[in-house]
């Protein structure tokens, strides 16, 4: 735009008068910057497929990871998700109504439209916080082996997972949180689950009717349930109880997947919750009207830029966190 | 800056008379695309997952496609591509789809490799 020392030469070639992209140092630069956050999160993707196809014949299922809506009881996959996504496309949809209201200069509907962005974006990081809060909290319970690997069950009759206080006994056993000022370094628990790993096993034998399905996916697609021959072996090699995910430990079958997962939805997250702080700073500079005494609102061109990344970056984690 | 847009998309099948009335048809576009995904997603189909093309389900190349024609237009007319020069367009395109195909292509390859070495080699980790 203004060329900040002038020494008479601006116009000619020479002096930088040529602009062959045509576009300003400030949205050039937020390309830059646009193009290089890519790739960053590209690397994310790619490592999350190499992990993967590493373990492709195990991997977790997403459909039967985030099968949850709030306030509604049951099993629906994904409608969450697409939820979530179309509040992401419809706060684009505000952002470039905005970018396009304020190319012809209309105050009132450019903070209508940036207002509107910014309860988009809030209901999407709300979303991802419940999102988390549910996979950190678990559904059903698993056992993990000494391998790392994950043991869920399944009810034989109705073919339906079965969780573990559908058949976990309960012994007469004190159990007590291991806290840090009791050890030796300061270790301590994470959590303590709702039962131990005597009263799941205890249990799994009393009732016939729990087998035990493991992380190797079938060639229906579905993971395997062994038969309860196998389940009673395979029992034999717990460890421990798992309930809920997090970076160590995770119920719902790989712990990469967990990590990957908290990784890069966090690190979007993380690209939402600062477009939506950057956004209420252009929104209080167009109601003080600095803009409009600029002259032009290039800068509601620039965040709308960053905006529409964070869409274009969650349309792919969409696709192959959820759907693939 | 008053910039020219262009109104069209679909390569001219469809024109709008406004920028407003085109941001609102490629809401409707993408939000279509959204829903046969997610539709795709709950029911699917045998065909498309007992069928495979190059090592990847069907069913998973539709996502994928689906999903860069997502991007397309969320690129072309969100972030107005449409209406920059072409070089700019060019060299915000072509510098990441070139890196990142390059980095799919190792990463996944070696990914298999060491499948492979899991399944095949005298290493026990499913247990």
């Amino acid at each position: 735009m203004d060329a900040t020392v002038t020494t008479g030469t601006e116009g000619s070639v020479w002096g930088g008068g040529n602009r062959p992209l045509g576009a300003s140092y400030g949205k050039l630069m937020m390309w830059f910057f646009i193009v290089s956050d890519a790739l960053t999160f590209s690397g994310f993707l790619v490592s999350y497929g190499f992990s993967r196809f590493k373990f492709i014949e195990t991997w977790p299922i997403a459909d039967e990871v985030f099968t949850h809506v709030p306030f509604f009881h049951g099993n629906y996959p994904m409608y969450y998700v697409a939820f979530m996504t179309f509040i992401l496309i419809m706060s684009s949809v505000t952002m470039v109504l905005a970018v396009d209201a304020g190319h012809r200069m209309m105050q009132k509907k450019v903070i209508l439209y940036m207002f509107l962005t910014i309860i988009g974006g809030a209901i999407f990081v709300g979303s991802q916080a419940w999102e988390w809060a549910t996979f950190i909290k678990g559904d059903y319970g698993a056992l993990e082996t000494k391998g790392g690997r994950i043991l869920q069950f399944v009810n034989a009759e109705t073919g339906e997972r079965a969780a573990l206080a559908d058949f976990a006994k309960t012994l007469p056993e004190a159990r007590v949180k291991h806290e840090k000022n009791q050890g030796i370094w300061y270790q301590e628990e994470g959590y303590k689950t709702s039962f131990s790993l005597n009263e799941v096993v205890a249990g799994f034998k009393a009732t016939p009717n729990i087998l035990v399905r493991t992380e190797t996916i079938n060639e229906e697609g579905e993971k395997t349930v062994l038969n309860r021959q196998e389940s009673l072996s395979r029992i034999a090699q717990a460890t421990q109880v798992v309930e809920g995910a997090n970076l160590i430990h995770n119920e719902y079958g790989s712990r990469l997947f967990a990590d990957f997962f908290f990784f890069i939805t966090g690190f979007h997250g993380f690209h939402v919750f600062s477009g939506v702080v950057i956004n209420i700073i252009i929104f209080f500079n167009i109601i003080l009207g600095t803009y409009e005494r600029r002259g032009h609102y290039e800068m509601v061109e620039k965040v709308g830029l960053y905006w529409h990344f964070v869409d274009l970056v969650w349309v792919f984690v969409f696709t192959f966190f959820y759907l693939v | 800056m008053a910039h020219e847009h262009k109104l069209e998309i679909f390569r001219g099948l469809l024109k709008f008379k406004s920028n407003t009335q085109k941001i609102w048809g490629v809401l409707i576009f993408l939000s279509i695309v959204t829903a046969v995904e997610v539709a795709l997603g709950i029911t699917k189909p045998e065909f498309l997952t007992a069928n495979y093309l190059v090592g990847m389900k069907l069913l998973n190349w539709i996502f994928i496609v689906l999903t860069l024609v997502k991007a397309y237009y969320i690129a072309w007319d969100f972030m107005h591509l449409r209406d920059e020069k072409s070089a700019l367009r060019r060299a915000i395109v072509w510098t990441p789809i070139f890196l990142v195909c390059y980095l799919i292509f190792i990463l996944l390859f070696e990914a298999d490799y060491i499948y492979n070495v899991f399944k095949e080699g005298y290493l026990a980790w499913n247990f």
